[in-house]
């Protein structure tokens, strides 16, 4: 409780670069918004960048809330209780984000809501806007409601709400990935492989995410979601990153084996390089690297079991699927073009900024959400002690568990 | 059908055609329903790749359509805006190749612009029916209410479609036709504004004009019009046809 209030200059000044950040992102989005989205580094041949590939990792966050709804209202664990409480804030605000980075890549912003007054069934964008908004509403109904349930049983009609909103969290990324998946023009996006690889990445990134925050939030004595959450969220992890990168390879067998060139030249783009385009090769390998050493080290007791090291695969499974869903996945299946054109993708200071300015605005959100509904003292009272009081939370007790 | 098409045969071809299919059209028109058996025209354009070809760096119909619609083109690469233009033969046609043809072969200058699909991807993925498919097959587009998302541009297999990345400042003294604001996808209309006039699309009638005669245009609908005769008298080939989207644009080999 104590501990933000130990530092006062440090969170001030963390505060005060957040709130710049939101600024000069806000600078940049009106001067996108005035001369248009030239000012980005997008192109005819490669029209979706940064802002639809983060829009893409952020809904995977939001999704991710299944892994602590699941266990927790199937499942009746009672030690997910509080990560419960940190999964939907963490959901709810990253979804925001998400519909942020749609909004702020339409040419028309002003326009957004034509999609519902002119419904199109046919279109994926349709129902991809629907049910995100949909699940923004069920996400914030079931924070207020866990809020208010205040770690005790939940009321009959909030169980029956958070029993509807996980195979919606799952709906709403599989339709993000069939709006990818269904395209012709797209080879690399074309396999039934893509809807389980965002959920598997989903189901990686999002509980990696909520394992770093509350190692955070238990050192700065705010919030403890005790250890034995943690340790389950880190399996549910492990086992996800796993699956998407078995899903990963066996999607890249079947485009390289078949020998079909356009089932696999998005492929050659990210490893190698194409026509010395060598646009994401590095980034290819970072994402790779992060999550191959990731998986070394936590399925790997004796490595898992040191504690710096399981939160930095933890770290390393966060940034993998950042970098892999958040810019390779989309921007390579505009090369090559349809003509055969390779346009690399950089982008601008502009996007930067504005990406930055999202995130910032996420985090200020989080830390008003900690400051007001996770320390306010009705809260901390009035939710059950942590299951295990851990002196050390975090994941050295992963080891402890497992002896 | 001898070595190409004739001015005379072609102006008269498709004029004869276009003529026939705005009676019957206007008579569903006014009638509406009354007249029976009598289906909407169905628009299409032949391309005769050698026709097109031989004019070497011939691009009339390319200057006509964009000074007319008042496409703009950009000095950044990445920002072009087209409607029709040309491509290598190679790129248009991939699957097509021998792989032992020429360079120049693999060069040769191939007109490509929106095909107009039967089944077109770009308006199923349309968040808001902004763009659309008519009853004469021509894939239309609503810039008024185009959202600018560009999930089109991410389905077309053809790259027919364009983004106004910057606000185009186009001249103002070629005809009237709109011109377009920053943040929406446009594209060839095949010359709606002139089908609905009872014209044919200007890129055909300015290469008849410029005396290369390539371009024939006529309804499909028809088995007689000199349109499905060409079809049906030629190796035609369509650009990639296992995609299912069915262009209504047609390249006579």
């Amino acid at each position: 409780m104590a501990g933000p209030h130990r530092h006062p200059r440090l969170v001030w000044t963390f505060g005060v670069i957040l709130v710049g950040l939101v600024v000069l992102g806000g600078v940049a989005y009106a001067l996108q918004a005035r001369t248009g989205l030239g000012v980005t580094g997008l192109s005819r041949e490669l029209p979706w960048g940064l802002y639809i590939s983060q829009f893409t990792f952020l809904v995977g966050l939001g999704a991710s809330a299944v892994t602590v709804l699941l266990p927790y209202y199937v499942h009746h664990q009672k030690v997910f209780a509080r990560a419960l409480i940190l999964g939907e804030i963490v959901a709810v605000i990253a979804l925001t984000q998400a519909l942020l980075c749609i909004t702020v890549d339409l040419g028309q912003p002003g326009r957004l809501l034509n999609i519902l007054l002119y419904p199109a069934p046919s279109s994926l964008m349709f129902w991809d806007c629907l049910t995100l908004a949909g699940y923004w509403i069920l996400s914030v109904v079931g924070l207020a409601a866990a809020l208010f349930a205040r770690g005790g049983s939940p009321a009959k009609w909030v169980r029956g709400l958070a029993l509807a909103t996980i195979p919606w969290a799952i709906g709403v990324h599989v339709v993000t990935a069939l709006l990818y998946a269904g395209l012709a023009a797209r080879p690399a996006w074309m396999t039934a492989v893509l809807a389980p690889r965002f959920l598997a990445t989903a189901f990686a990134s999002g509980p990696a995410l909520l394992i770093l925050l509350a190692g955070g939030l238990a050192r700065a004595k705010v919030f403890d979601i005790g250890r034995e959450a943690v340790e389950r969220l880190s399996i549910i992890m492990t086992y996800a990153a796993t699956a998407s990168a078995v899903l990963a390879a066996l999607e890249a067998f079947t485009a390289i084996y078949s020998g079909i060139p356009a089932a696999g030249e998005h492929l050659q783009y990210l490893f190698l390089g194409l026509d010395g385009h060598l646009g994401l090769v590095a980034w290819t390998y970072a994402s790779w690297m992060l999550l191959l050493l990731a998986l070394v080290v936590l399925l790997i007791p004796r490595l898992r079991r040191r504690q710096k090291l399981a939160y930095g695969g933890t770290a390393a499974v966060l940034l993998s699927v950042l970098i892999d869903k958040g810019l390779c996945l989309v921007t390579s299946g505009f090369v090559p073009s349809p003509l055969g054109y390779v346009r690399d993708y950089q982008p601008s200071l502009i996007e930067l900024a504005i990406v930055a300015g999202i995130y910032s605005g996420g985090a200020l959100v989080f830390a008003a959400a900690c400051r007001f509904l996770l320390i306010s003292e009705s809260t901390i009272h009035a939710l059950n002690p942590p299951p295990q009081t851990a002196r050390e939370p975090g994941m050295a007790t992963v080891a402890h568990m497992e002896n | 059908m001898k070595k190409g098409l004739t001015r005379r045969e072609l102006l008269a071809g498709t004029g004869a055609a276009v003529g026939a299919a705005f009676v019957e059209g206007s008579a569903q028109r006014t009638a509406l329903g009354a007249v029976t058996g009598r289906k909407s025209p169905l628009w299409g354009i032949a391309v005769d790749l050698a026709r097109c070809a031989e004019k070497t760096g011939c691009h009339a119909c390319i200057d006509a359509c964009h000074a007319v619609h008042r496409v703009q083109a950009s000095e950044d690469e990445r920002h072009q805006v087209k409607w029709v233009w040309k491509e290598p033969l190679a790129r248009v046609f991939p699957e097509q190749a021998s792989g032992y043809e020429t360079e120049a072969q693999l060069q040769t200058p191939v007109l490509v612009m929106c095909n107009h699909c039967t089944k077109s991807p770009c308006t199923k993925v349309c968040p808001t029916g902004a763009t659309w498919r008519r009853s004469d097959g021509v894939v239309a587009m609503d810039e008024h209410r185009c959202i600018g998302c560009r999930y089109c541009m991410a389905a077309c297999p053809y790259e027919a479609r364009s983004f106004n990345w910057v606000t185009p400042h186009p001249s103002p003294s070629n005809g009237n036709f709109p011109a377009r604001t920053a943040g929406v996808v446009e594209k060839c209309n095949l010359c709606v504004e002139r089908l609905d006039n009872g014209q044919i699309p200007l890129c055909v009638e300015t290469c008849a004009s410029a005396g290369a005669g390539a371009l024939a245009f006529g309804n499909l609908e028809d088995a007689n019009s000199p349109l499905r005769q060409l079809l049906a008298g030629r190796q035609v080939r369509r650009r990639h046809p296992s995609l299912g989207t069915e262009p209504r644009i047609f390249y006579l080999v």
